[in-house]
């Protein structure tokens, strides 16, 4: 079945590219959406999507797109709210990245990301919640309250309530999903855009590695994070990523020096004769029937479009776990030494010397998941052990990415699933880490490649237990083919109506 | 080469093996990984930014010119500058180090090999000459310091220092002394400075250096090695060195093990202190640094820089050995600063006697710059006196003696006109022999007696008839025309 | 190859976590777990393999950017410290460090 589209003109419901129509001709003022935005962030505050809300600072840039477009000097994106996963750090809101080392914190300064779609116009509705430094793939890890709660919560599916939103972006995927933001941004280590737009039924892309700064990204795992954002359709998803990526030659050395493109130009292009593999890996007997059923029903909605589906190999797919959750530890664990409580964050209040200062604050500081990454990932670079895993998986890496080139010969781009289920039960799997490692097989992969990937709603859950969970399906292209990836799920979502579904409720 | 030399002092039966780690902090404007400066002395973290605080979201971004002296430096050695090197994250917890980690290089430094070459201090007026191989120098950023006196129970950090640029060279356990460490320091400092990479000042921290020492029988396995940290004089590096060494072969015939560690030297009480062990402290976790690729450095990028340079002391040194025909440790001696060598040059060419130059820069003038503390360029005798006077020494217008007394006038600012002075004091030689002939015809006339014990015989009389010809001509006689002179009438 | 709790009190100094008993007790079963996935990846066959640091170092060589050597940094002391746990006199505080 497909959801039957709500076709419906609240502003809620208008996607990026028709509410910067509705402001450009003054439809609406940036002052109306911010407030029709922000009052609907209140009501559904049981989603737990947002940390940090400032209505006098959102309503500030509004006020101020406002006047841009009356005086005719309009940005491109001017008005149009966005809401930030609170791993990009803000001077006019607190950053957490879900950690209480970083209760309370203010950056002196914006994350690029940040900044780039300020310049264009954007005007920020506020924070969204996240696992503690980007580490999980259910929301599940974050120390921090979101905004009308007292303490810590689990953030909610707008699909079902009592099911995770997928991590670590949860809140990002889930707050398009519920119309709370027209649009989010999120990052992805090793999944964290594609899964939880999958498992909240929205579409995201995480671009090239190096396509996007990381200049004000709380780092999690440095050679894999990447930023990209989350909307309800490719087209939305293409303006976006535009005004997101971008050389940052002088904050960022891992920065690609690529011109700054605009991904929306080859969306219409169309699809005959495209070459779409498909790896036998994503499809063994790990892939649960709904989302099987889902996707080999999207692939004929492509061969219609004119594709040819072309099987492929990524034989080391099963490996991508053990070499993600060796690497990814490593550079965590090194990553996160600066949070030692000297020149910011928090301090524990009683210690006996400088070592147990360290100890103390760190052991308050941190949650379990990333404590038990950082423990990984110190064991792995020391002493004695360093080869036989981290150099060990370093090179397996680089299979990995090889596998991929060779695929590309084959195939313009893969498809496959994002993730093996659709969205669990809170709790389900919160205290067995290594099932919630063993969910991020499809997702590892590219992020190990550094290739862009992209998730798109293709269809719902039909077995009892899951009913109506979105199934998410993963396009994967060869290096700075975003544009490639977007054409491909725009062609989709013109031919289908997933994207349009809306939860109940919402 | 001089690591193989035979000649290792022993210490009460002991070989004295050292090795150096120098950090020495690169003079560029901004910080090797942010824009803020580098500047000495500034309020407590007010060139600290938020890269150098390691605020969350910030990354590093290389400074080109740290790289440029880094290059410079391995030219100027010989030594292999990498194509391709890779910057290493050292982890360690440490309140000075924002980062929880420090940027450096590990398994493929930028600047491989090389050696340095010195000359030790004269003994019995030889030089032996000695080499030192380096295993590496690869940049690295410094940290903070910890101010422990201001306090109580408390330290204060100061970011300022942190992300400063450094250039950590390390040699092979080469040298067999402290003299010869303390000379290895000495020529590495002359070549840093000379290329202009690094200020120098130990004072302020600019050059610092570690000594490993350890002791063994001769032909034994290396010893058990102690690091002596942060040697910031030349003078405390002896006397570090000299305890550290006596306190191990102390400690071995008392037979005690020496255990591996690291120690400060105390220059108060003049001894070596242990430091506090960190326990895991060898266990750093080192692993390339993800957020920056590998260093690549092109061979035209090297050429460009060789380019620039300026001559090199040792090369300075074989040319003014090759072009002025000085002994080697002249010219080494010479080339100990630019200033010298360009007083030296000039001085040179201008009398063109540069053996003479030499042993006038070398000796008076050394003597009374040293005596004085002052430096070369501020020499109340300039190259152009220096010059003439030489000069006149070579046209036997002077002899040594009255040369020295133009030169302490030169000195005493009494004037500048080497001639005119030799004029004023009448100190010119008397070459005119006629009247030379007639001073040796008084003498011989007034000292019979002398004549006659020199005909039985008696040389020193000889010497007595000159000493009366010199005086009674008060000293312009030229000794030289005496001794023909007298010969010829006395046989 | 299994850990031991003697292994996860090292690591844990390494890395400066205080763990209590129970939470060191958790954390060894949970590592011994996914150190069993990967017992996989030790046994591939990785020789002449170049290890791959920088990902998109797969599509082209990569070398590190250099910027000009200029200062360009005010003195942000005290929005920097504003975010501090404990400052004076402009330096940060510590419990004293005994070297």
């Amino acid at each position: 079945m497909t959801a039957t589209p709500t076709p419906s003109h609240e502003l809620h419901d208008l996607s990026v590219v028709s509410l910067a129509q509705a402001l450009r001709q003054k439809q609406v003022s940036a002052v109306e959406v911010a407030s029709h935005f922000l009052a609907r962030s209140r009501s559904h505050a049981e989603l737990g999507c947002f940390v940090a809300l400032d209505e006098d600072t959102t309503l500030a840039q509004a006020r101020a797109a406002d006047a841009r477009i009356a005086n005719g000097s309009a940005l491109p994106l001017d008005g149009i709210p966005i809401a930030h996963k609170d791993i990009f750090v803000t001077k006019d809101f607190v950053t957490t990245a879900g950690s209480r080392m970083l209760q309370g914190y203010r950056s002196p300064f914006d994350a690029t990301v940040v900044s780039q779609l300020a310049a264009q116009g954007m005007v920020t509705l506020g924070k969204l919640n996240c696992d503690e430094f980007a580490m999980g793939s259910s929301n599940e890890n974050s120390a921090i309250a979101p905004v009308g709660s007292s303490q810590p919560e689990a953030v909610r599916n707008p699909w079902k309530l009592d099911r995770i939103p997928g991590g670590s972006s949860g809140a990002s995927a889930a707050a398009v999903a519920a119309r709370l933001a027209p649009a989010t941004t999120g990052t992805d280590t090793g999944g964290s855009i594609r899964q939880p737009a999958a498992f909240c039924g929205v579409t995201g892309i995480k671009p090239t590695y190096g396509r996007a700064s990381r200049y004000g990204m709380v780092a999690f795992a440095s050679s894999l994070d990447q930023a990209g954002p989350m909307a309800r359709s490719a087209q939305d998803c293409a303006l976006l990523l535009s005004a997101m990526c971008g050389p940052d030659l002088d904050r960022d050395s891992t920065s690609l020096d690529q011109p700054k493109e605009d991904f929306s130009l080859q969306l219409e292009q169309s699809l005959a004769g495209l070459r779409i593999g498909i790896p036998q890996e994503f499809f063994g007997e790990g892939l649960s029937a709904d989302v099987r059923m889902a996707i080999d029903a999207a692939l004929k909605h492509y061969e219609q479009l004119g594709a040819r589906l072309v099987p492929i190999s990524l034989p080391r797919t099963e490996l991508s776990i053990p070499v993600y959750y060796i690497i990814a530890p490593a550079e965590a664990s090194s990553n996160l030494s600066r949070f030692d409580g000297v020149k910011f964050g928090h301090r524990a209040k009683n210690y006996t010397d400088l070592t147990d200062m360290y100890k103390t604050t760190r052991a308050e500081g941190f949650g379990d998941e990333v404590k038990r990454r950082i423990m990984i990932g110190t064991y792995v670079l020391s002493h004695g052990y360093y080869d036989a895993y981290y150099l060990q998986a370093q090179k397996i890496r680089r299979m990995i990415a090889d596998d991929f080139q060779s695929a590309f010969e084959e195939c313009d781009l893969i498809a496959g699933p994002v993730a093996p289920t659709v969205a669990w039960k809170i709790g389900e799997k919160s205290d067995d880490p290594v099932a919630n490692y063993l969910a991020d097989i499809f997702t590892l992969p590219a992020s190990l490649a550094g290739l862009p990937g992209l998730s798109l709603p293709v269809g719902f859950a039909q077995t009892e237990a899951d009913q109506g969970l979105p199934v998410g399906m993963q396009l994967i292209g060869n290096y700075l083919q975003e544009a490639r990836l977007l054409n491909a799920a725009h062609r989709f979502q013109q031919l289908t109506d997933f994207h349009l579904a809306k939860p109940a409720g919402f | 080469m001089a690591h193989e030399t035979s000649s290792s002092p022993l210490v009460m039966g002991y070989e004295v093996v050292i090795g150096f780690e120098t950090h020495a902090q690169l003079s560029t404007q901004s910080k090797i990984f942010s824009r803020a400066s580098t500047a000495f002395g500034a309020e407590p973290n007010t060139q600290a930014c938020a890269v150098d605080l390691a605020l969350p979201g910030t990354l590093p971004v290389m400074n080109k010119g740290a790289v440029e002296r880094a290059i410079a430096f391995g030219l100027a050695i010989g030594a292999h500058i990498a194509p391709i090197s890779i910057f290493a994250r050292k982890n360690y917890f440490y309140p000075d180090l924002p980062k929880g980690y420090q940027i450096s290089q590990f398994e493929i430094p930028v600047v491989q090999g090389g050696s340095i070459e010195f000359f030790m201090p004269e003994v019995k007026g030889v030089a032996e000459k000695k080499s030192v191989r380096l295993v590496r120098a690869h940049l690295e950023e410094d940290a903070g310091k910890s101010l422990h006196e201001d306090f109580v129970g408390q330290t204060g950090i100061d970011l300022n220092r942190a992300g400063t640029p450094l250039l950590e060279i390390v040699t092979e356990p080469d040298m067999r002394s402290s003299t010869e460490a303390v000379a290895y320091a000495r020529e590495l400092h002359k070549i840093v400075t000379w290329i202009g990479i690094c200020d120098g000042n130990m004072q302020e921290g600019s050059f610092r250096c570690d000594a490993n020492v350890s002791v063994r029988k001769p032909g034994d396995p290396l010893g058990t090695r102690r690091e002596i940290k942060n040697l910031n004089s030349f003078k405390f590096m002896q006397q570090a060195i000299d305890y550290e060494v006596r306190w191990q072969i102390e400690e071995i015939e008392d037979g005690r093990s020496i255990q591996q560690a690291t120690v400060l030297f105390n220059p108060d009480s003049g001894e070596t202190r242990a430091m506090r062990t960190k326990e895991d402290a060898a266990d750093y976790r080192y692993f390339p640094d993800p957020d920056l690729p590998p260093l690549c450095i092109a061979p035209e990028w090297v050429q460009e820089i060789r380019a620039q340079m300026a001559e090199l002391p040792r090369v300075m040194a074989e040319r003014f050995v090759r072009d002025y025909g000085l002994p080697e440790y002249d010219a080494t001696t010479l080339t100990q600063s630019k200033a010298m060598a360009a007083y030296f040059e000039s001085t040179a060419q201008a009398c063109t006697q540069p053996k003479l130059a030499s042993n006038w820069i070398m000796g008076e003038l050394s003597r009374r710059l040293n005596a004085g503390d002052i430096g070369i360029a501020a020499a109340p005798v300039q190259p152009p006196q220096l010059a003439t006077l030489i000069a006149r020494i070579a046209d036997n217008t002077l002899s040594n003696n009255a040369a020295r007394q133009v030169f302490d006038a030169v000195w005493a600012g009494e004037g500048t006109d080497i001639d005119a002075l030799i004029e004023a004091k009448g100190l010119r030689q008397m070459n005119d022999t006629g009247a030379l002939e007639a001073i040796v015809d008084t003498v011989l006339a007034a000292n019979a007696k002398n004549v006659e014990e020199f005909r039985a015989g008696k040389d020193k009389a000889f010497n007595a008839l000159v000493g009366q010809i010199m005086k009674a001509s008060k000293g312009k006689a030229n000794p030289q025309q005496v001794n023909d002179l007298l010969r010829s009438k006395l046989s | 190859m299994s850990l031991t709790s003697s292994d996860i009190a090292r690591i844990a100094n390494l890395a400066r976590l205080a763990l209590a008993p129970a939470e060191s007790d958790r954390i060894l079963i949970q590592m011994n777990d996914f150190f069993e996935i990967v017992e996989k990846m030790r046994a591939v066959d990785t020789t002449g393999v170049m290890p791959l640091a920088h990902p998109t170092a797969a599509r082209a060589e990569i070398a590190l950017r250099l910027r000009e050597d200029l200062v360009s940094e005010p003195n942000q002391r005290e929005a920097n410290q504003r975010i501090a746990p404990a400052v004076e006199r402009g330096l940060f505080l510590v419990p004293k460090v005994i070297e």
